[in-house]
């Protein structure tokens, strides 16, 4: 993309005019999530920036809607006052001096509404990561490997989770699993993003095992190791990048998944976007901004560990880029 | 020299080393290892038929049979389906009428029942509601009783309506979900006009993602090209503010939409600041079709982008080079050189965002407000709100058929091997 030094002056203007416009794509890609953290310090209870807030006033930030992550929903009536003291115990260097009310954090723990959400999606995402995983692992080794069988027609079937619009896959889940006592239970919720996750994890797990080498398995094989111990110590270790990418995908497609949750979970397996989801249609508060600056700080730090792990899977293969 | 390596049958054949010809030796392992492959793949295969492929295809069923009525009212069901729906209603009818509604009030199932009858005749709810209460009482001649009970019994309009009720498997719904009715003479009728709804939410549905994907083409085809032609360091720079809303939640993005465009949002304040608009005549960018467009279009350009890069990164610069070389003219290299080799890229990423955006529900749900619905939003509004769970199957199993083909066309043109993420 480098201009030429004998370029014309229409030359230049293309060029820069090129280089403005793609500027304003990326901005319209980033800023909407940029925008949200700053808001979540909103000390009034609007979506938008207040007056103080645009001339830096310290007064018109606070970090009230990430206490009231913990607190909303809690038993204890006196909300103001466990606010308060709460504030001072976290602000304080959490100094035994400043000891909350007793029970304050076995009440946080068992009603905050949040904090129950985030109890259900860890749940719900680890066994259906590992129920993903572990089947779709096994899947993809089966697929990639030249002598399967009706390999287009299994791989069009076991895709098709990623392709059929949500409405549909939750409406028909719910029918069933109602029929069959699994609606509105964790099993049900837990089984259904199990099915949305396994594309991802065939998906990575195929792609790792485009440049895997067959005759290391072989070589192992011809030194007297059986099926078993050839995948644990040759195949997997070499796979694990791709594995593990495939189960975070796995995780955050659980994580982030609201439709099935709808028509699936009853009131108690409420997740976080399901929380979030009410709390857009009902009532607007500025915590939702708050847990999404947490949620965009986790897909941060997940996409720099799927980074690592690419490129810690290409040496691994040793292709290098 | 000692025949150790291979041995040879009495027909001349290789011979492995227990004695059984090499060929079918051969086949044995073959099979055993077709069937190994086939072992590994079928955990997986056998969860998502029973989790996945099983509930939608019960769900599409419903979506052509629906035994509401026929499940309740046994007596009079298989008699009004023997009936032509011309001739007067006979007294053995009315009988089984009246014993199925006895019935159907102790089991309390009557309520099932007058809503499926209403869908087919609106009015018919209160109608069967109330004889059922007088039933009990009704004695022969039963077609006199139920009239006496309620006048619209003399109607053959509600005979013909609870005889489609009364035939489980029916075209009903799938006629309903194409905006036709489908009579008790077996025939297909337009709907009133303003009851058309279903087919222009159809045809919305695929404006409205043929719309997206447009707008998706045009802002990343030009992102993909700077990236594919920046120095690698730079591009993978670059490469994470599209990843980082690729991986972040999609509740979060529609919310920071909503934070973005609402009247009292970022976006109108700025315009108010800069005096585009005035304070009193802000824009109203949400809760409508153009918030709807403005949000999937930003949830689903790295769909585009991914794709198109990947495709672009591939092509050697030198195919340009030489174009120009030869007399073209920046122009005329891109368009003539350049841009037909990254029309693969762009079949890929356009058929993907097609795909996805077709089925959309959460960000329609929450940001569309009235005219911002599409058909994924009216499908859950059956299925959770109205309980018509057998129109609901008829217009997913449309909607799955569309999604379907263009699988199908992505499959044969892009092939599911090659979809890559992130």
């Amino acid at each position: 993309m480098e201009l030429p030094p004998y370029a014309t002056l229409g030359q230049k203007i293309w060029h820069y005019t090129f280089y403005f416009i793609c500027a304003l794509i990326f901005l319209f890609l980033i800023t909407p999530i940029l925008i949200i953290a700053p808001l979540s310090f909103n000390a009034e209870p609007y979506f938008s920036f207040t007056e103080g807030m645009m001339s830096l006033d310290p007064e018109a930030y606070s970090l009230r809607w990430y206490e009231d992550i913990l607190i909303n929903g809690m038993a204890d009536p006196m909300q103001p006052r466990s606010w308060s003291l709460f504030r001072e115990w976290l602000w304080m260097g959490l100094s035994p001096v400043h000891t909350m009310p007793e029970g304050f954090f076995t009440d946080a723990w068992e009603n905050a509404q949040w904090v129950r959400a985030m109890k259900n999606s860890f749940f719900i995402g680890f066994f259906a990561t590992l129920i993903a995983t572990a089947l779709g692992t096994l899947a993809a080794i089966g697929l990639s490997r030249s002598e399967m069988p009706y390999r287009g027609a299994i791989m069009s079937l076991l895709i098709s989770p990623l392709i059929v619009p949500l409405v549909i896959t939750a409406a028909g889940m719910f029918y069933f699993y109602s029929q069959v006592g699994l609606s509105q239970t964790y099993t049900g919720v837990i089984l259904a993003h199990a099915a949305l996750g396994t594309p991802f994890v065939i998906i990575t797990v195929t792609a790792t095992l485009v440049g895997f080498d067959k005759s290391l398995v072989r070589a192992g094989a011809s030194m007297g190791a059986g099926p078993a111990r050839t995948f644990w110590k040759i195949q997997m270790p070499l796979i694990l990048p791709g594995v593990v990418s495939g189960g975070l995908f796995a995780f955050i497609t659980s994580f982030d998944e609201v439709v099935a949750v709808l028509f699936l979970a009853g009131p108690e397996h409420r997740t976080i976007p399901r929380q979030m989801y009410s709390g857009i249609r009902e009532q607007i508060s500025p915590t939702i901004l708050a847990v999404a600056t947490i949620l965009v700080i986790i897909s941060i730090l997940l996409l720099v560990t799927m980074e690592l792990l690419r490129r810690r899977g290409e040496r691994l293969r040793g292709i290098r880029s | 020299m000692t025949d150790a390596t291979a041995t040879h049958g009495p027909d001349g054949l290789l011979l492995a080393s227990d004695g059984t010809p090499l060929k079918t030796k051969l086949r044995q392992s073959m099979k055993a290892s077709r069937r190994r492959a086939f072992g590994l793949v079928l955990p997986l295969l056998l969860f998502v038929l029973a989790s996945f492929v099983i509930p939608i295809i019960m769900l599409l069923w419903t979506g052509v049979s629906n035994d509401t009525y026929a499940s309740n009212m046994p007596r009079s069901a298989p008699l009004l389906r023997a009936w032509d729906g011309a001739s007067q209603p006979t007294e053995e009818m009315a009988e089984a009428m009246v014993l199925d509604l006895i019935d159907a009030r102790k089991a309390k199932t009557i309520g099932k029942v007058a809503s499926r009858v209403n869908r087919e005749q609106s009015g018919t709810r209160s109608l069967y509601t109330k004889s059922a209460r007088r039933a009990a009482k009704m004695e022969a001649p039963f077609i006199d009783a139920l009239v006496k009970a309620d006048k619209d019994w003399a109607d053959p309009e509600t005979w013909r309506a609870t005889k489609i009720a009364a035939t489980s498997l029916t075209p009903a719904y799938y006629a309903a979900a194409l905006d036709y009715k489908y009579t008790a003479d077996g025939e297909f009728v337009e709907q009133s006009e303003e009851r058309q709804i279903h087919v222009k939410l159809f045809w919305k549905t695929i404006w409205v993602s043929g719309a997206v994907m447009l707008f998706c083409l045009l802002l990343g085809y030009p992102v993909a090209y700077l990236l594919s032609h920046l120095p690698a360091k730079k591009a993978n720079l670059l490469m994470i503010l599209v990843l980082l809303p690729f991986w972040t939640s999609l509740l979060v993005r529609t919310t920071a939409w909503i934070a973005m465009l609402q009247s009292q949002g970022v976006l109108n304040d700025i315009f108010v600041w800069i005096g585009i608009t005035g304070d009193e005549q802000r824009f109203s960018l949400i809760y409508n079709l153009t918030g709807t467009l403005i949000a999937m279009t930003h949830i689903l350009l790295p769909f585009m982008i991914l794709p198109i890069y990947s495709v672009m990164r591939a092509i050697p610069p030198s195919h340009v080079r030489a174009a120009k070389s030869l007399g073209a003219t920046n122009w005329t290299a891109f368009w003539r050189v350049y841009f037909p080799a990254t029309i693969p890229g762009i079949g890929a990423g356009g058929l993907l965002v097609f795909i996805l955006s077709i089925g959309y529900y959460i960000t329609p749900a929450l940001v569309g407000g009235q005219d911002g619905q599409l058909i994924s939003n009216f499908i859950a509004y059956h299925m959770q709100k109205s309980l018509n769970w057998s129109l609901a199957a008829a217009l997913g199993g449309i909607l799955l058929a569309i999604v379907l083909v263009l699988y199908w066309l992505y499959d044969r043109i892009v092939g599911i091997d090659n979809m890559k993420l992130g």
